[in-house]
């Protein structure tokens, strides 16, 4: 059987849920791959939650906000920005491939390129292979 | 009333938990009044076989600092817990890790190969690296076998109280000697400290609005020594640590780094302590975020410095 990893998609409620919301309505086809977490803002979105999926059984998480300048509250998603960039140099240095979190904005009236970037996600990371999880190693 | 047995052991430290336990003094006088030290090797010549050949639950506390990354101190943890009634986390490094957790970031080869082989005072032609049994004429000799992965104590035994920091201060240690002789022992699981907020909590600098337009090395800048060291570019852990060392590294000009641990309830101190740096950035241009976070040379290490091994990831995927 191949592989058929599981992703976390954490998106906003105004913009990339909206999104996906209009994905759906138009019928788009994407992967069955993404399990979707909805969050008031992507600048609530703690590192925290993203580690925490991977350990959990995720093999890759994706950040929706909307895009920047479009914040529902003005400028959550920049917060977004700066721990996005900072968690990537993080886990760069812990050796996790960088295509495995990503970070990316869809307007409400994006249901086309919400489709787009779940496929190329789940494609990049069925490359990729499942996350080894408990520490990668043991003994 | 008989008196209180007490064992001391270090597994993967420094030894200057060792030191920091005789920090309390004259007030060790105290201690011994009302409990005999029945194990500590730093101090006492006691074999590991006169530890085995204790009855079990015999000794009261059990104060046990340093990690555990080899055969010999996870053997140690597991006797002991046996032994003991209270197994109490001393020092960072038993808590979360510590700098030997940081070992996380390779595993046993690339340790191995730095150690015997490549580092540059190193001389070893014959490429020989240490074996964890020998051969010889009157026997077996034999080393405890260094592991892969750094664990916590808490990851190898259950245990009862931490004591954190590195080393834990005076006033932290004698607080939980303190309740331990007067048999006032707070709910299994606590932390020992007292203050249960952040290091800024303790810290008597100046706090305003954090906007950081360039993160400085402690040695790139002379800092002003009334104001948040983080307002002035200097990543400071004291945001995301537990108060209750009375914050001396701030006062000293020096940044926290975070050796007492995450607050209540946080189960990532590096990852809190990274989002709020992040927050603090003052840019929305990604191109000139990545830039300003150039100057943050190691993320894992300055992040993650005591507790690595008790964080998510737990160590590097290498």
């Amino acid at each position: 059987m191949s592989f058929e990893p599981k992703i976390l998609g954490i998106l906003c409620n105004w913009c990339s849920y909206s999104g996906a919301d209009l994905a759906g309505t138009s019928r788009k086809k994407y992967p069955a791959n993404i399990r979707i977490m909805r969050v008031m803002c992507s600048g609530r979105v703690d590192p925290v939650f993203i580690l925490k999926a991977m350990e959990s059984g995720a093999d890759g998480v994706l950040v929706l906000g909307c895009h920047p300048g479009d914040c529902h509250y003005s400028e959550g998603n920049y917060k977004t920005i700066r721990r996005m960039t900072m968690l990537q140099k993080l886990t760069d240095q812990m050796g996790i491939e960088s295509d495995r979190i990503r970070l990316d904005w869809v307007s409400a009236s994006e249901g086309d390129n919400f489709s787009a970037i779940i496929r190329d996600m789940t494609e990049k990371i069925k490359k990729l292979g499942p996350f080894p999880r408990n520490g990668g190693n043991n003994g | 009333m008989a008196k209180l047995k007490v064992a001391l052991y270090w597994a993967a430290s420094c030894g200057g938990c060792d030191i920091g336990f005789l920090e309390i003094g004259e007030k060790l006088l105290k201690l011994i009044e009302v409990a005999d030290v029945v194990f500590w090797p730093v101090a006492m010549d006691v074999k590991y076989k006169d530890v085995e050949a204790m009855p079990d639950r015999s000794i009261d506390v059990c104060i046990f600092n340093g990690a555990i990354r080899s055969s010999e101190q996870e053997h140690l943890a597991k006797i002991l817990r046996e032994k003991s009634k209270v197994m109490i986390a001393y020092g960072a490094c038993a808590y979360g890790g510590g700098i030997p957790g940081l070992a996380n970031m390779y595993n046993r080869e690339m340790i191995m190969e730095r150690a015997y082989l490549e580092t540059p005072s190193t001389i070893n032609p014959g490429k020989i690296m240490p074996q964890t049994s020998y051969q010889s004429p009157e026997g077996e000799l034999t080393l405890p076998k260094l592991f892969d992965t750094v664990k916590t104590l808490s990851q190898t035994v259950k245990v009862e109280y931490i004591i954190p920091g590195c080393p834990p201060e005076e006033r932290t240690t004698w607080m939980a000697l303190e309740a331990l002789i007067e048999g006032k022992l707070p709910p299994v699981g606590t932390v020992i400290t007292d203050n249960i907020k952040a290091v800024c909590d303790d810290c008597p600098r100046k706090r305003d609005v954090k906007k950081v337009k360039k993160f400085y090395r402690t040695y790139e800048i002379i800092s002003d020594p009334e104001i948040c060291l983080l307002e002035q570019g200097i990543i400071c852990a004291g945001i995301a640590t537990r108060g209750g060392c009375g914050s001396p590294c701030p006062q000293a000009n020096m940044p926290c780094t975070g050796c007492y641990g995450p607050v209540n309830d946080v189960i990532d101190q590096g990852a809190h302590f990274m989002n709020a740096v992040a927050s603090v950035i003052d840019s929305n241009e990604p191109e000139e975020i990545e830039k300003i976070l150039e100057d943050v040379r190691d993320p894992a290490g300055t992040f993650y410095r005591y507790n690595l091994p008790d964080s998510i990831l737990r160590r590097a995927r290498v």
